[in-house]
């Protein structure tokens, strides 16, 4: 057998890549039951009935103050976030890359700019952020977008000025205008690729958002994580976190699917 | 007048020329082959005449009136790769260039036109023997039924010239044999002017009816880019009408060349 050609079937892959978790589980529940058997009010390493405990009160029932279901208040107000940052990321990488990627001269115009923006560490730029757009939704979303949308930006247009010179040739000997090479040639395929570019950009934009959410807001997964800290609460941090890694891998997962499934021209060479 | 004249072109990049004093007349109709050795600016010769380089020097006129340096859909063109848009299946591939002349827009068809653009492309697909795959992307396709697609893809326009820039030269020796006999068809058929770029001597005179060679007239070994090519051989070759066998797989052509060195100039 060689290590670099073995295979294995798709039940055995599930299988393989349970095993690390649980065995990470396992070992968790281990040094926890070990800390407890010394000091049973132990907070570092909660028990799971511990989480579940504390969870349930955040999940089931209305916070006192606010009368809200906190968790999923949280879960709404950082998904809204979070949704709002991608989106207009995601439409101006496809805009403002598609253009630079086509045509030259928008992208010797403008291309210093963009590589420019992107080399600004987002994080460096919240407090402009807040000065400029307060401490409210603005603000935060702001960061998400420009903290990703460089990178999105500057991926597709590398993607699209790449393709074959002889594919724009081909289009303009076939009567197309550069309108139409934009639409029918460049367009359709940066399409995945602008997939592929969300998808990568998924785990800056959660960085992004608890970064904003713990410096400045009222509810959100990183304002509750954030906030919980003071009382060394990890029996409601570590099920945050869970939960965030949980929302992140199914926002991977559709976003591959959906892929495959509207470009499955991009995906046949992979198969 | 000659259906297609190159006047004196001259091709230099910076210091280096790649072309000088080529002046051709090309007959309506005609078979040219280019061959060559490597750098001899047969691939700048064929981007020149399609438009996609502008000479340095000299004109290209087309029945006389002289051609602009654009792409446009009056010269058609086979790379020998990338010639066909991945992400358009092969009815697509071959309905675009319908659809980028009825729609400036939104280069996009619908409706009875679609129809009506569908049933040529269809047509255009029986003709290169790919009316059976016609829902097959590029990627899910062998190189000879590529080449095959982006001749239909090209054909479809009626271009006035074809240009094929080593278009068989990926391909496996029966294919090139069977794509040899589709090409000469649609030559005939369609009564294209072909213009055929190729690295193999045997291919340039099985099809040509013409076979030009570049090469460099002069050579200084101290600044080897100083002189460019030129056309060194021009052969006018006469082939039979009846020299292809249906189905065109492997046939030797009745080749009688008549050597027309330096008629005009060009040696």
């Amino acid at each position: 057998m060689r290590w670099v050609t073995a295979t294995h079937s798709r039940r055995g892959a599930l299988l393989m890549g349970a095993a690390p978790l649980l065995v990470l589980a396992i070992g968790y529940v281990i040094a926890a039951a070990a800390r407890h058997a010394e000091n049973p009010a132990d907070k570092i390493l909660p028990l799971p009935q511990a989480m579940a405990s504390a969870m349930a009160g955040l999940l089931f029932e209305p916070d006192p103050l606010s009368g809200q279901y906190l968790f999923w208040a949280d879960t709404l107000a950082s998904l809204a976030r979070l949704g709002a940052g991608l989106g207009i990321a995601t439409l101006s990488a496809l805009l403002v890359g598609l253009a630079l990627g086509a045509l030259p001269r928008v992208r010797a115009t403008f291309g210093p700019l963009v590589t420019g923006i992107a080399v600004i560490p987002p994080v460096a730029l919240l407090p402009i952020l807040f000065i400029t757009f307060g401490l409210g939704e603005t603000a935060k979303v702001a960061l998400i977008v420009i903290g990703i949308a460089p990178f999105m930006i500057r991926d597709l247009a590398g993607h699209i000025a790449a393709l074959p010179r002889e594919q724009v040739v081909k289009a303009l000997t076939l009567g197309a205008n550069s309108w139409g090479v934009v639409l029918r040639v460049a367009l359709p395929q940066a399409l995945p690729r602008l997939i592929e570019g969300l998808r990568l950009s998924l785990g800056p934009a959660w960085v992004f958002l608890i970064s904003a959410e713990a410096i400045a807001a009222d509810v959100g997964l990183g304002y509750r994580i954030f906030l919980v800290r003071r009382y060394l609460a990890m029996d409601v941090i570590i099920p945050y976190v869970a939960w965030i890694a949980l929302l992140a891998v199914a926002m991977d997962f559709a976003l591959t699917r959906s892929s495959r499934r509207l470009f499955g021209w991009a995906h046949l060479g992979a198969r | 007048m000659a259906f297609l004249a190159l006047k004196n072109i001259w091709v230099e990049y910076g210091e280096k020329v790649v072309l000088e004093r080529i002046t051709l007349d090309i007959a309506e109709g005609a078979f040219v082959s280019i061959i060559g050795p490597s750098g001899a600016g047969k691939s700048s010769l064929l981007r020149v005449i399609l438009g996609q380089e502008r000479p340095t020097r000299g004109t290209i006129s087309l029945e006389g009136a002289p051609l602009p340096a654009e792409c446009g859909p009056d010269r058609g063109v086979v790379f020998q790769r990338y010639s066909v848009f991945p992400h358009l299946t092969v009815l697509g591939n071959t309905m675009i260039g319908l659809e980028f002349a009825a729609a400036p827009l939104t280069a996009r068809l619908f409706g009875s036109a679609r129809r009506a653009a569908q049933a040529e492309a269809e047509a255009m697909l029986e003709q290169v023997g790919l009316a059976d795959s016609r829902h097959l992307y590029p990627a899910q396709m062998s190189g000879g039924m590529q080449q095959r697609l982006a001749i239909a893809q090209a054909l479809i326009k009626r271009p006035r010239i074809l240009l094929l820039d080593e278009p068989f030269g990926a391909l496996d020796p029966g294919i090139r044999a069977d794509m040899h006999g589709l090409i000469t068809r649609l030559w005939r058929e369609h009564g294209l002017t072909v213009i055929m770029v190729t690295h193999d001597i045997k291919e340039a005179f099985t099809l040509g009816t013409r076979v030009l060679t570049l090469d460099k007239r002069r050579h200084d070994p101290h600044a080897p880019h100083r002189y460019g090519a030129g056309v060194v051989y021009d052969l006018a070759l006469t082939r039979k009408a009846g020299d292809l066998h249906p189905g065109g797989t492997a046939w030797e052509p009745d080749v009688q060349p008549s050597i027309t060195i330096d008629t005009i100039g060009n040696n």
